[in-house]
């Protein structure tokens, strides 16, 4: 392995870095927002926004990521949509995560205990107070952990703007291969970048659970 | 028995869930200050019928009445739950698992409905929970979390948090069989303690000895129907019917 090449390229990496953790920050922000509205769609008492969170996740899930994100890029100005690769790798990457997101959060909602329904509402509790009050606070504990999951999974993701030519990590180590010959060390060395930006990122969503548990 | 209007009035309360009928007309009054226990067997609807009180789970058919409001109105949507929001602060319901708010300590598991729904002050709010803890015994748990108490600890909370609210009716669904044995005793302490107190009270129990120490009347249920309901020294001891023989039987040697 030529560790010379890997010392020289780095930091050009690391400024690459920054890039996808722009693109992961910024998309698990949005997925977030899709995965709260989303869930609330999907747990709504009129049919016809369950309806449309269904298909939200059902559409999303049901096709590759990587589709999405061709369909917001190239098939977007042909329908007046305009977005250069940054955006439209946050806004893709968001709405995709967003529908996993989605079905965590609605997963946490329905994991807590009827019977913390019932004493509420017996009490006099609204719905929405219910909801605000009693199941949201339980429900943010059970949703750390897999939101968690969906984070990990996204911060992966955001090697796939690199098809749509967004210079973050993984179009970095691609780029540097053509210059060098050398796909092993370029490949590696982003590899291990993500790693150490998804431990950290795993410590910090450990950090939380451990804080949220109920005493 | 008395000539006091009632103060429940169940009007041929029918439910079913699909093809099984669960309440099949059954007729209740209860007046101010009685104290009603529900026996029989797992299955017979007690529970669905405590439930149906409150509107927690609606009946298919008949009327809930207290004093003199309907509880189970027909109304569209935001109606109907402005309604029975009003309504249900006023039915305080126990149940057989606690249901306590496993996030907030004792003193907010307390406070939290009577701040939201009557606006009181934190200052006021305190001292009601401080209150309501003093009755059950539990004063020196108002910080702790539901997580740190037993089982009949938790239960004495939970008829803390019920009673802050100021219900004018109690509903007791088998507040003690989830517990201990060695727990049991304290949690009647306190029902007897509002009994005493001539609280409005309907208790579904399989304690046969509790009911028969506390309670006006009793109400034997079998597969959706009240078989027999009288005092409890009519019920007990000289049952007419050959359901609640039979019942009893098991029940009060086993
Ligand atoms: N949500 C439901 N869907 C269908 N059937 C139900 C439902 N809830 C209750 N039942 C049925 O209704 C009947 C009465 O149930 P209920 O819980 O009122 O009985 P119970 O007398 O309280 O029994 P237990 O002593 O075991 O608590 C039972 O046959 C039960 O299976
Ligand atoms: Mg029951």
């Amino acid at each position: 392995m030529d560790f010379d090449l890997i010392l020289r390229v780095y930091p050009y990496f690391l400024e690459a870095a920054l890039v996808t953790i722009q693109l992961a920050v910024l998309s698990i922000i949005l997925g977030l927002a899709c995965g709260a509205l989303g869930a609330y769609a999907r747990l709504s008492r009129w049919a016809s926004l369950r309806f449309a969170g269904a298909t939200y996740v059902s559409v999303i899930r049901g096709t590759p990521a990587l589709i999405q994100l061709f369909i917001l890029y190239f098939g977007g100005p042909q329908i007046g949509i305009q977005l250069d690769a940054f955006e439209a790798g946050v806004i893709g990457l968001g709405v995709n995560i967003g529908a996993y997101m989605t079905e965590t959060i609605r997963g946490a909602i329905i994991a807590v205990d009827k019977g913390q329904i019932e004493a509420s509402r017996t009490l006099g509790m609204g719905g929405w107070q219910t909801m605000r009050y009693v199941i949201l606070p339980q429900a943010a504990r059970l949703m750390i952990r897999p939101l968690g999951v969906n984070i990990n999974a996204q911060i992966k993701g955001t090697a796939l703007v690199a098809a749509i030519s967004v210079v973050e990590l993984t179009y970095t180590a691609q780029r540097y291969i053509g210059s060098t010959y050398k796909p092993f060390e370029m490949f590696f060395l982003a590899g291990i970048i993500y790693m150490v930006i998804i431990y950290i990122t795993g410590l910090g969503i450990n950090w939380l659970d451990r804080r949220a548990q109920i005493k | 028995m008395t000539n006091e209007q009632p103060f429940i009035d169940v009007r041929h309360a029918q439910k079913s869930y699909g093809t099984l009928e669960v309440l099949k007309d059954i007729s209740l009054q209860v007046s101010k200050g009685q104290i009603v226990a529900i026996i029989g067997p797992s299955g017979s609807g007690k529970s669905t019928l405590l439930r149906a009180i409150n509107d927690l789970d609606p009946l298919t058919g008949g009327e809930i009445w207290l004093e003199d409001k309907q509880v189970n109105k027909d109304l569209p949507h935001r109606q109907y739950e402005k309604h029975i929001n009003k309504v249900r602060q006023e039915i305080g319901m126990v149940f057989q698992h606690f249901n306590l708010f496993p996030h907030l300590t004792v003193r907010e598991n307390i406070t939290l409905a009577p701040k939201m729904l009557k606006g009181i002050s934190d200052k006021d709010a305190d001292k009601l929970a401080e209150e309501q803890l003093a009755k059950v015994g539990m004063s020196e748990r108002i910080d702790y979390y539901p997580s740190q108490l037993s089982g009949g600890q938790k239960q004495r909370v939970a008829i803390a948090r019920a009673l802050a609210m100021k219900p004018k009716v109690m509903l007791f669904d088998e507040a003690t069989s989830a517990l201990d044995p060695e727990l049991v005793e304290e949690v009647n302490l306190v029902m007897k303690a509002l009994a005493e107190e001539h609280m409005t009270m309907i208790i579904v129990t399989h304690e046969m000895g509790f009911a028969e120490s506390v309670c006006d009347r009793v109400l034997f249920m079998d597969e959706g129907v009240v078989v027999e309901e009288g005092p409890p020294e009519i019920i007990f001891k000289n049952p007419k019917n050959e359901r609640t023989q039979n019942f009893l039987r098991k029940h009060l040697n086993g």
